[in-house]
């Protein structure tokens, strides 16, 4: 019988996690994933207005801002049949992209490097040989010498204040912290300037946008940012233009440093492309819908069993019947009344808390399936599932990053490494690269549609008497993410999101197969069980959400709650 | 180490011996790897100035008030926890989890009884003893109950700690209540709503709590009057075309296109108060708020609005008289009359001003306690340990106040 280790609440993530798990012999031989939240925002939907869904959907996370609100408008033009102006198809690209690249960076930076990087090993690190060894990674101009040496000095300044706040505690001097100081001196310069770059990428969501997190301007039939050249009061040369210098400006931080980072986090951590694979049928939905009906995208999506890429099926359309009636969730293990797994658009569902039940109900996540198997999603699967369908800027993306890793490593490193916790991290940067370059591409579009005279940004519509149902996908910066909605009358009847971190966080399904997270954390080794640093790890290579997790549908009357002491 | 050594630190920090705190600051160099000299400096940095120590709790949230402190730039987040404050517990910065997070915390709030800021962002469920948010495996709502007495401050941010947000609307699944409501009269809950808020209503309050040690002036819903004085449709940059009776009827419509009021369109922003059109979000300039881009305000700073009237309805437009706190003192007496007399009624969209409230004596006496100043040596220097013994008990005797 292995040692129980509880780690709750899990930090630098999004929202309320506990993981449970079982250490034996120095490895994780069983795990448990237990979102600890729920809100029951679903419920609070039903009756209102449409329109109101997405305004209310974006609030189900604020580090995911702008990703529920575009795919609860997708859902809803999806059950009107309604075709959105390019316009607004262009903007609504460049938000989600600039948004994605602000979080991957601070996923990557501010969210998990600290779980390879010990920041206090950079107090020890020589200046000098950081700098030449930064020259020698890429031409990034601020791997200078007097910028690390006050790096190191902030860093010196801050540890001897004695108050080391968020730091405190941290997994300093952990056997499984192996970077060099010299290298762990890099990547805290690098942690700084991320804040910096993240702010630009945010700027472009401000811009276009306005507030964010919860971006304003997403609404059903389009965006309700206009177009006039000719007005200081809508999108004009100025507004065009700062967009795109802070593009500019992005990217060469994603090109020349996160990028360059994670291949250097990969290579001096090659052992961890063993550990975390967990489940391997990835799905991912296309995305940069390119027209006005959703049929043509510039990045792909489909979906891979068993990590053969030989198996992957693209998902081609918004209404696409493949994904549509392949999605199913399971409360077999969730705090819900019942066990069942249903299709989104039958659920029926009940909160009913039970404690934490080892072998029954210990959840408040629901475990998600495509064609009754769980199935991983997030950038993993994103690349992946680009890879096979041959998207050219995301095989040039990991060509490359496999080049350097493989060279920095010393030994040839290829696309099976990706199946890891760190491959995670690696499919992050690659997506952001190919998204920096998906901004390029957009704002060129709309530019190009804006000078052929076209400024419509907005489709009229209303809703028709009796019940329409659609759906609409996007793929997040945590992955596929589909919302669900029933509308009756122009109401909303019944309203579901199966979400990015539902799918990966889930608990077991109704087969009691485990989840994502569970199953990656198997075979994960433990050097500390008091430090549990390596679980850590591999959770956040997942960049878990909890409040998207976790969220309820059609609880038709009164709740019915039972609370049992744990 | 030879204790006559640290002879020149003060006997005691807050609650702890200078004993038990050189043996903390030497495990906790230790632990870094660091030389044991490393302990004794640190030990001496802490004597010498403290950063303000908050304490973050989240409860029913999406972390986008947390999220917006990374858009900010005057302070960035980075200058505001290395060099301003010290966020001593936050479940999304703090890089420990679990049990090492949370005895960081624990420590912080023994070592800073009565002097660390509390922040906290998300609702509360009340509902089934509060099993709807866990952390750590507890309910949120015993967490905040029990920290909050050792807070010097609280500070709610955003919507849903100011007031329920989100997770409060009808029909509340969860019962979800504000932090106010959870802990109830006896203590004063400074409401940062928004959602999320502007992060600079949020840091200035907090740096104006650890610069001047009392509360900055507030409205009968405890928001600050710097932040939540006027109604957004009287800062609005499209008043004029209010006023005039220009209205975008749809979006995209030549009246959107123009940049006309979208008052027909459900904006919220005749009943809202919030500073949106002044302070603007993102720092990109121009026009950055919701209203400035084509958007309707859909209130979500108020109660009353936010995700209870639908967001294309168009709002109840009331009718009343300025306050004396918005006018101020005199203001009768000034040429013209008062200030707001200026505008016609029957033309103009008329105002509804809030009541400010300046700090109780009790309130002062509490911040008191509030450690350090964000401005760093030398701005409140009454607040700083390690003066002597004079300076201790000159703030122990203002505590007690």
């Amino acid at each position: 019988m292995g040692k129980r280790i509880t780690i709750d609440p899990i930090t630098r993530i999004e929202g309320h996690l506990r993981i449970d798990c079982e250490v034996d012999g120095g490895k994780v031989v069983n795990a448990w994933s237990s979102g600890q939240m729920w809100r029951g925002i679903e419920i609070i939907l039903q009756g209102r207005d449409p329109r109101d869904a997405p305004t209310f959907t974006q609030r189900f996370c604020g580090v995911c801002t702008t990703v529920h609100a575009l795919a609860s408008c997708r859902a809803v033009e999806n059950a009107l049949h309604l075709e959105i102006p390019l316009n607004a198809q262009y903007i609504r690209n460049l938000i989600i992209a600039a948004h994605a690249v602000h979080d991957h960076i601070v996923h990557f930076y501010i969210l998990s490097a600290l779980d390879w990087v010990d920041i206090t090993s950079a107090l020890k690190a020589d200046v000098k040989k950081a700098a030449s060894l930064g020259d020698s990674l890429s031409n990034w101009p601020r791997n200078n010498y007097r910028e690390l040496q006050a790096v190191q000095e902030k860093l010196a300044a801050f540890v001897n204040s004695g108050q080391l706040g968020p730091f405190a505690n941290g997994y300093w001097g952990h056997p499984a912290m192996k970077l060099p100081p010299e290298v762990n001196l890099l990547a805290a310069a690098h942690y700084l300037q991320a804040l910096e770059y993240q702010r630009k990428a945010n700027m472009i969501v401000s811009i276009l946008g306005s507030k964010t997190p919860h971006v304003a301007n997403l609404v059903v039939g389009g965006v309700s940012s206009p177009i006039n050249l000719d007005s200081s009061s809508a999108l004009n040369m100025e507004r065009l233009y700062y967009i795109k210098t802070l593009i500019d400006e992005v990217g060469d931080f994603v090109k020349n440093v996160y990028l360059v980072d994670v291949c250097a986090v990969g290579a001096l951590y090659a052992d961890w492309t063993q550990y975390g694979a967990g489940v391997t049928n990835y799905l991912s939905v296309p995305d940069m819908p390119m027209d006005t009906k959703g049929q043509a995208f510039n990045m792909p999506g489909g979906y891979i069993q068993n990590a053969d890429l030989e198996t992957f099926q693209p998902i081609t359309d918004f209404n696409s019947e493949y994904f549509r009636f392949g999605v199913k969730e399971s409360i077999k293990h969730s705090w819900y009344e019942g066990d069942w797994a249903r299709h989104p658009f039958d659920e029926t569902t009940q909160p009913k808390y039970t404690g934490f039940q080892e072998n029954g109900k210990y959840s408040w996540v629901k475990s998600p399936t495509f064609y009754d198997k769980p199935a991983q999603v997030g950038p993993l699967a994103n690349v992946l599932c680009m890879y096979a369908a041959g998207h050219a800027p995301t095989k040039k993306y990991v060509e490359a990053a496999l080049a350097t890793v493989s060279s920095i490593a010393g030994a040839k490193v290829g696309p099976e490494a990706l199946h890891s916790t760190i491959g995670r991290h690696a499919a992050r940067a690659i997506r952001c690269a190919v998204l920096y370059e998906e901004l390029n591409k957009q704002w060129t579009a709309l530019m190009e549609n804006i000078a052929k005279g076209d400024v419509k940004t907005y489709s009229r519509y209303s809703f028709p008497a009796g019940e329409i149902r659609g759906f609409g996908f996007h793929e997040a910066p945590r992955g596929t993410l589909s919302h669900w909605v029933v509308i009756n009358s122009g109401k909303i009847k019944n309203y579901q999101a199966v979400v990015p971190s539902t799918w990966n966080a889930g608990p077991r399904n109704q087969a009691d197969a485990l989840g994502p997270y569970e199953a990656s954390l198997i075979g994960n080794p433990i050097a500390d069980p008091e430090r549990p640093l390596e679980a850590v790890r591999t959770i956040h290579s997942f960049d878990p959400c909890l409040a998207c997790a976790i969220h309820l549908v059609d609880a038709k009357g009164k709740s019915i709650v039972q609370v049992r002491a744990l | 180490m030879k204790d006559q050594e640290f002879e020149h630190l003060p006997s005691h920090f807050g609650m702890v011996s200078r004993r038990d705190f050189l043996k903390f600051c030497t495990i906790a160099a230790a632990t870094m790897g660091l030389p044991m000299s490393m302990g004794l400096r640190m030990a001496e940095a802490v004597a010498a100035a403290k950063r303000p120590p908050v304490i973050w709790l989240s409860g029913q949230e999406c972390t986008g008030c947390t999220e917006t402190l990374l858009r900010s730039t005057h302070p960035t987040v980075e200058h505001l926890i290395l060099n301003l404050i010290s966020v001593d517990y936050h479940e999304t910065l703090s890089v420990p989890s679990g049990h090492l997070a949370e005895e960081a915390k624990k420590a912080s709030i023994k070592e800073n009884k009565g002097k660390f800021i509390l922040v906290t962002e998300g609702a509360i469920p009340t509902k089934d003893g509060g099993i709807y948010c866990l952390v750590g495996g507890r309910p949120v709502l015993e967490i905040v109950r029990e920290t909050a007495p050792y807070a010097a401050a609280i500070v709610a941010i955003g919507s849903c700690a100011a007031w329920g947000g989100i997770p409060a609307a009808a029909p509340n699944p969860t019962g979800a209540v504000s932090t106010q409501e959870v802990l109830g009269d006896k203590f004063k809950v400074i409401n940062i709503p928004g959602c999320p808020p502007n992060p600079y209503n949020f840091l200035s309050t907090v740096l104006y709590l650890v610069t001047f040690k009392k509360l900055p002036e507030l409205d009968e819903k405890n928001r600050p009057l710097f932040a939540y004085r006027r109604l957004i449709h009287e800062g609005c940059e499209r008043r004029p075309h209010f006023d005039a009776g220009r209205f975008a009827l749809e979006f995209d419509d030549e009246g959107h296109r123009r940049g006309w009021c979208l008052y027909k369109l459900g904006c919220k922003g005749p009943v809202t108060y919030n500073n949106c059109p002044a302070v603007l979000f993102g720092d990109v300039g121009a026009r950055s708020w919701p209203v400035g881009t084509g958007c309707p305000c859909f209130g979500c700073s108020e109660k009353e609005v936010a995700f209870t009237e639908p967001i294309p309805a168009m709002a109840s437009l009331k009718f009343v008289e300025p306050s004396p706190a918005l006018v101020g003192e005199g203001a009768e007496s000034r040429p013209g009359g008062r200030v707001l007399r200026l505008t016609p009624p029957k033309t103009f969209a008329p105002i509804e001003a809030p009541r400010g409230a300046g700090p109780s004596a009790a309130t002062v006496g509490v911040l008191a306690g509030l450690a350090g100043a964000a401005l760093g040596a030398g701005a409140v220097a009454a607040s700083r340990l390690g003066k002597g013994k004079e300076t201790e008990t000159a703030a122990e005797t203002k505590k007690e106040d």
